[in-house]
C-alpha cells in the first residue's frame, strides 16, 4: 500500500476530475480492505489518507469506526490522529458517536494534560446533547484544573455544553465569573467567551456577571497599559483579540443597564482615544469599541467620540475600513439619525464604488436615510447612477429606487417621471409588481395621462429594448392613443410633439414583432391594436392586416387572440366601439390594499392560526344538542355567532372532521373574527388566491338550507384529497338525515378514522384536539381517537402546518415517550410543507401501559430545511387530554 | 458561535484544508465551497476582503497562491477575523518556515492540529504562537 504522501502526489498529478476520482476510488478500496482485515499497523496512516479524501469531498463513512479504535488505543500519536478523524469525519448526528462517550470519559480523567486537552477539544467540537449531559461533571471539574491549557479548553467545552443543554448553564456561572480574575490570556479569552454565552443562555447569569463588570474593566485596563509583550503583540498592540472579546462582553453587560454602562465608560473612552488607528489591529478594536458605545447606555460625549471615529473610518481609503464603517452606521442610525445624515454624500459615493460588497452595504444604508426632505436629490443621484452602473447591480438598485419612489413621492407627476426613468434604464430588471403599480397610478391620474403617454412614446424611441417600459407604453398607447396624437392635456413647459396615428401604430407593431419579447408583451400589443382600430379609423385597415398576420403565429395565445380580434373587426363592427372603450379607472385603494394583504398574508394567517389554535375547542361551532343535521349547518357556517355548546359524543365527529383539516379552516375563523364584514375579507383573500382558503370558502356561503350544502361540499372533497374521506361521510350524513338517528352518521364518520361499527354502543369517550407544539414557524395539532375495547391505545393524527412564508423540505418529525408508553409512527403524508399554511399529516399510535395511572407526555423534535438551511425545533407536549 | 468554517483554497480553486464548525452534508459542503471560491477568486486586490454569501459573511485574504477564507456570523468583527487569518499564517510560518501550499497539503494533520489549538467549536482558544505550537513540537520530538 502506498504512503499518504504518495497518494497525495498521485492526486496532485491528476489532470482531470475523472482521473482524480479513479485514484480516490482505488485508495478507498484499499483502505476498506485494510479496515475489514482489522489491520493495526496502518490504521493511523489510513485515517490520514481518509482525511485528505474527505477534504476533497468524497464519502468516507467507512472510516468512522477506525477513529474510535484509534481513540481507544493507548499511544498518544494514535489518539491524536483518532480524535482529529473523529472531529472531521463524524458529526453529532451519527449514532456511532455515542460509542465514544466512554473513551472520552476516560481521557478526560487522564493524567497527561495533552490527552485531556484532546478529549476536551473533541467534546467541545462535536458533542451531542446526551454526551453533554453525561460528561458535564467532568468538564466542570476540569474548569478548576491547575493547568491553564486545560482550563481554557474546558471553558470552550462548557460553551458547547450550555448550547446543547441550556439547563446546565447555572452550574457554569460561578467558574466563569472566577475566570475573569485570571492572568493567562488563553484562559481570559475563553472565559470571556463563556461569559458571553452564559449571558445569552440565562438572564440569571447575566445579572450575576454584571457584578463582575469591574473585573472586566480591570482586565482591559491591564492589557492596554501593559508594556510590550512579544508573544501577544500584533503591530504594536497587545492582544487585540482579547481586547475585542472583552469589549464585546462589556456590550452585553452594559446593554440596558445604566450602572454597568457607567462603570465601563471611562475605559471605553480610553480605548476610543488612545488606540492607534493606522493598523488593521487597532481599527478592529476601535470598530468593536464604537459598537459597544452605541449599544450601551452611554453619555452624549462618548457617543460623539464614537460617531467621529466612524466619520474617520468612512473617509478612509482602505475599502475594508469603509465597509465596516457602513456596517456600523447602519446600527448607529437608530441611535443618532442626524449624525448619520451628515455623512449622506459620502455614503452616496460608496453606492457608486467599484466593489460590490461596499455598494450593497451603502445602498442598504442609504435606503434607511431617505426621508421626505431629501428624496428628490437622492433619487436623482441614484437614477443617474443607474444609467452607468454594472448590469448585475441594476436589479438591486432599481428595486431600491422603486421602493423609495413609491414610499416618498410627493406628487404623481414626479412619481411617473421617476418611474419612467427607471424603466427606461433598467426595465428588464424590475418586478411585475412595479409596472402594475405604475399603470394603476396612470389610470387614476386623469390630468396626466396625455403627458404620460407622450413621455412613454418618447422613451420608447430610445429604450425600446426594456421590456417592462414597452409594456407600459403599449398599454398606455392602447388606452390613450388619442391623447397622444392630438396633444391633449399638455402640461406647462412640455415639449411639443408631433405624432401621427401611424407612428403610434408603428410602436405597437414593433412591440408585437420583436422576437425577444415574451407572450405577455406581444399579447398586450394585440389588445392595444384592437383598441386603436376604433380610435384611429384611418389606420384601421393597416391594423386589421397586422392582426391577421398573427393568425399564423406559432404561439397559441397570439393565434387565438388574432382570430378572435379579427372576427370582432369583421363581424361585429356595431359593438366594437363599446367593446374597446377605455378601461374604467382602476381602483387604486383596492390595488394597494391587495398588495398589502398579499405581503401581510403570511403575517395575518399566522396570527389567525394562533388565535384559533388557542380557542379551537371553544370555537367549534356545533349546536350538537339539536338534531343531527343542524351541527353540519353550523359547522359549515363558520361565522355563526352561536355560542358553542360543549359537545356530547355526537358532536365529536365534528371535532374529528375539523381536527383532520383544522389548519385549512382556521384562517377563515380567525379572519372573520376581527371584522364584521367577514365576506369582504374573504373575497380579498380569495383574490390573492391562497388555495386552502378557497377550498373552504364554499361552505361559508350557504348558511341555512342544508340541501345546498351537498353540491357545495363535493368540490371541496375533490379540491383537497385529505378532506375527501370526511366529506364523503358528510354526504352520507345528509342523505341519512333523520332527526332520530344520531348514531349512524357517527359510525360513518368515525369509520373513516379507523373505528368499527360496534363502537356506537360502547360509547367510547372522545377527546378534544390539542395544539401539541407551536412556534413562530410551525404548528403541530394532535387529534385523538380510540378503538373500542382498547382503552389504553390512542390513535393520534398529527397535523403539521407551516406558518412561515418559506417552503420546508426534508421534513422529519420524531417523538419520544416515557418508558410506560409504546409509540408507533406511521409514515407521514409527505415531507414537504408548502409556504403559508401548507400542511402534512402523520398517524401515531400510542399504547399507554399504565392507562389511567399515568398521563401521557411526549418530547418532540422536528427537523426540516428552509432554503437548504437545516432547521431544528423541539419541544415537550404535556397538554394531552386527561385519560388517554 | 463566531467562526463557522475555515477554508484554504489555492488559485485554481482546489480545497487544501477545510474545517467546519457546523454540520453540513458532503454535497452542501461541495456546493458551498464552489460558490464561495468562485465569488472570492473573482475579486480584485483593491476590493474589500468581505463577501456576503447566504447567511455567512466570508472574510478572506490571499497569501501567494493560497486563499484563506473564513466564514463567520453576520455580527462578527470582520477586521478581527482578518487579523486572525494573519495570525494563523504566522503560526504556520513559524512551524514550517516560510509556509507554502505543499507544506499544508503534505502535513494536513499538522495544519489541523494547529488550527485545533487556535479555534474550537468556532471560538478562539489561544493567540499566543508559542502556546499554540507547544504540543506539536512536543510530538515532533517524540516521534
Amino acid at each position: 500500500m502506498v504512503s499518504c504522501r504518495d497518494m497525495i502526489r498521485a492526486i496532485r498529478a491528476c489532470k482531470t476530475a475523472a482521473e482524480e476520482r479513479a485514484v480516490v476510488r482505488k485508495e478507498c478500496a484499499a483502505i476498506r480492505a485494510a479496515v475489514s482485515e482489522n489491520d493495526q499497523d496502518y490504521r493511523h496512516r489510513n485515517l490520514a489518507k481518509l482525511m485528505f479524501i474527505h477534504m476533497l469531498g468524497y464519502p468516507t463513512h467507512f472510516g468512522q469506526m477506525e477513529c474510535l479504535k484509534l481513540i481507544a488505543s493507548s499511544g498518544f500519536p494514535e489518539k491524536r490522529i483518532g480524535y482529529l478523524g473523529l472531529m472531521l469525519l463524524l458529526d453529532e448526528r451519527q449514532e456511532v458517536l455515542m460509542l465514544v462517550t466512554n473513551s472520552l470519559k476516560q481521557d478526560l480523567n487522564h493524567s497527561n494534560q495533552y490527552i485531556v486537552g484532546l478529549a476536551l477539544c473533541a467534546l467541545g467540537n462535536i458533542c451531542s446533547a446526551e454526551m453533554a449531559r453525561d460528561l458535564a461533571p467532568e468538564v466542570e471539574r476540569l474548569l478548576q484544573n491547575s493547568n491553564p491549557n486545560i482550563r481554557k479548553k474546558a471553558a470552550l467545552c462548557s460553551i458547547r455544553i450550555i448550547r446543547k443543554v441550556p439547563d446546565l448553564a447555572e452550574n457554569f456561572m460561578k467558574p466563569a465569573g472566577a475566570f475573569l480574575g485570571e492572568k493567562h490570556h488563553g484562559v481570559l479569552i475563553t472565559g470571556v467567551q463563556l461569559c458571553m454565552d452564559l449571558c445569552k443562555a440565562s438572564s440569571e447569569a447575566l445579572e450575576y456577571l454584571r457584578k463582575h463588570t469591574k473585573d472586566l474593566v480591570r482586565v482591559l485596563k491591564n492589557v492596554i497599559t501593559s508594556g510590550y509583550t512579544p508573544e501577544y503583540d500584533i503591530s504594536g498592540i497587545t492582544d487585540p483579540f482579547l481586547q475585542i472579546r472583552v469589549l464585546r462582553l462589556l456590550r452585553i453587560l452594559g446593554q440596558g443597564d445604566a450602572d454597568a454602562s457607567d462603570v465601563m465608560s471611562d475605559i471605553l473612552a480610553q480605548v476610543a482615544t488612545s488606540t492607534e488607528s493606522n493598523k488593521n489591529a487597532g481599527n478592529a478594536i476601535l470598530y468593536e469599541c464604537v459598537e459597544t458605545i452605541m449599544s450601551i447606555e452611554a453619555t452624549g460625549g462618548l457617543r460623539v467620540l464614537a460617531i467621529n471615529i466612524l466619520g474617520r473610518f468612512l473617509s478612509n481609503r482602505d475599502n475594508n475600513i469603509r465597509y465596516v464603517a457602513l456596517n456600523m452606521l447602519m446600527k448607529a442610525i437608530t441611535v443618532d439619525g442626524q449624525a448619520v445624515q451628515r455623512h449622506r454624500t459620502t455614503i452616496l459615493e460608496c453606492v457608486k464604488d467599484s466593489d460590490a460588497s461596499i455598494r450593497k452595504r451603502a445602498l442598504e444604508l442609504l435606503f434607511l436615510l431617505v426621508n421626505d426632505s431629501n428624496v428628490k436629490p437622492l433619487t436623482k443621484e441614484l437614477i443617474e447612477y443607474l444609467e452607468v452602473c454594472d448590469p448585475e447591480f441594476k436589479g438591486d438598485l432599481s428595486a431600491k429606487i422603486c421602493s423609495i419612489v413609491e414610499k416618498f413621492s410627493p406628487d404623481k407627476l414626479w412619481y411617473i417621471d421617476q418611474m419612467l426613468k427607471v424603466l427606461s434604464e433598467a426595465g428588464n430588471f424590475v418586478k411585475d409588481e412595479v409596472w402594475h403599480a405604475l399603470i394603476v397610478v396612470i389610470s387614476n391620474a386623469t390630468d396626466l395621462q396625455g403627458y404620460t403617454v407622450r413621455s412613454l412614446y418618447k422613451a420608447f424611441q430610445t429604450s425600446s429594448n426594456q421590456e417592462t417600459l414597452v409594456r407600459v407604453a403599449v398599454w398606455c398607447i392602447g388606452e390613450y392613443g388619442d391623447l397622444l396624437v392630438n396633444n391633449i392635456g399638455e402640461l406647462d413647459g412640455e415639449e411639443p410633439l408631433t405624432v401621427t396615428e401611424s407612428d403610434a401604430v408603428d410602436v405597437l407593431e414593433a412591440a408585437l414583432k420583436r422576437p425577444s419579447f415574451d407572450i405577455t408583451t406581444r399579447a398586450m400589443a394585440l389588445v392595444a391594436l384592437l383598441k386603436l382600430s376604433s380610435r384611429f379609423p384611418p389606420c384601421s385597415k393597416r391594423i386589421k392586416d397586422i392582426i391577421i398576420q398573427q393568425k399564423g403565429s406559432l404561439v397559441l395565445e397570439l393565434q387565438q387572440r388574432s382570430i378572435e380580434f379579427s372576427s370582432v373587426i369583421h363581424k361585429h363592427e356595431n359593438i366594437k366601439s363599446t367593446l374597446v372603450e377605455r378601461m374604467p379607472v382602476l381602483d387604486e385603494a383596492a390595488f394597494v390594499g391587495k398588495r398589502a394583504v398579499s405581503s401581510a398574508a403570511t403575517l395575518s394567517s399566522e396570527k389567525s392560526n394562533r388565535k384559533s389554535s388557542s380557542g379551537i375547542p371553544l370555537n367549534l361551532p356545533n349546536g350538537v344538542s339539536k338534531p343531527a343535521a343542524a351541527p353540519l349547518v353550523d359547522l359549515l357556517d363558520l361565522s355563526s355567532d352561536n355560542a358553542p355548546t360543549p359537545s356530547a359524543s355526537t358532536g365529536d365527529f365534528l371535532h374529528d372532521l375539523l381536527g383532520v383539516d383544522l389548519m385549512q379552516n382556521s384562517p377563515i375563523q380567525g379572519m372573520s373574527q376581527p371584522t364584521t364584514t367577514g365576506t369582504d375579507v374573504l373575497l380579498d383573500l380569495l383574490s390573492i388566491g391562497t388555495p386552502p382558503v378557497q377550498n373552504n370558502s364554499s361552505p361559508k356561503l350557504p348558511s341555512s338550507p342544508q340541501v345546498k350544502i351537498l353540491p357545495q361540499l363535493s368540490p371541496l372533497g375533490v379540491a383537497s384529497p385529505k378532506l375527501s374521506n370526511t366529506s364523503g361521510s358528510v354526504k352520507a350524513t345528509i342523505q341519512d338525515t333523520k332527526p332520530t338517528s344520531n348514531a349512524p352518521p357517527v359510525i360513518d364518520l368515525l369509520g373513516d378514522l379507523g373505528s368499527n361499527s360496534s363502537m356506537a354502543e360502547e360509547n367510547v369517550p372522545e377527546y378534544p384536539s390539542i395544539v401539541g407544539f407551536q412556534s413562530s414557524s410551525l404548528k403541530i395539532m394532535f387529534s385523538f381517537s380510540k378503538q373500542p375495547g382498547q382503552p389504553q391505545v390512542t390513535h393520534v393524527q398529527a397535523t403539521f402546518t407551516n406558518l412561515s412564508s418559506n417552503e420546508y423540505t426534508h421534513f422529519i418529525f420524531q417523538a419520544a415517550v416515557p418508558k410506560f408508553v409504546m409509540l408507533r409512527l406511521d409514515p407521514a403524508s409527505g415531507n414537504v410543507l408548502p409556504a403559508n399554511g401548507g400542511s402534512i399529516t402523520q398517524h401515531l399510535t400510542l399504547d399507554n401501559k399504565q392507562h389511567r395511572q399515568k398521563a401521557l407526555a411526549m418530547r418532540i423534535r422536528v427537523a426540516y430545511k428552509v432554503d437548504n438551511q437545516d432547521m431544528l425545533e423541539q419541544g415537550q407536549v404535556n397538554n394531552f387530554p386527561p385519560g388517554l | 458561535m463566531g467562526i463557522r468554517f475555515i477554508l484554504l483554497v489555492n488559485k485554481q480553486g482546489q480545497t487544501r484544508l477545510a474545517q467546519y464548525y457546523e454540520y453540513l452534508t458532503l454535497e452542501e459542503r461541495r456546493a458551498l465551497e464552489g460558490e464561495i471560491v468562485r465569488k472570492c477568486l473573482a475579486r480584485t486586490e483593491q476590493q474589500c476582503s468581505f463577501v456576503e454569501h447566504r447567511t455567512y459573511k466570508v472574510v478572506y485574504r490571499r497569501y501567494a497562491s493560497l486563499f484563506f477564507l473564513v466564514g463567520v456570523d453576520n455580527d462578527e468583527n470582520e477586521l478581527a477575523i482578518l487579523e486572525f487569518i494573519h495570525l494563523l499564517v504566522e503560526t504556520m510560518d513559524r512551524h514550517f518556515g516560510n509556509v507554502c501550499e505543499l507544506d499544508i497539503m503534505f502535513h494536513l494533520e499538522k495544519a489541523h492540529f494547529m488550527l485545533e489549538e487556535m479555534v474550537m467549536n468556532g471560538y478562539i482558544v489561544e493567540t499566543n504562537k508559542s502556546n499554540i505550537l507547544a504540543p506539536i513540537h512536543l510530538m515532533d520530538k517524540a516521534s
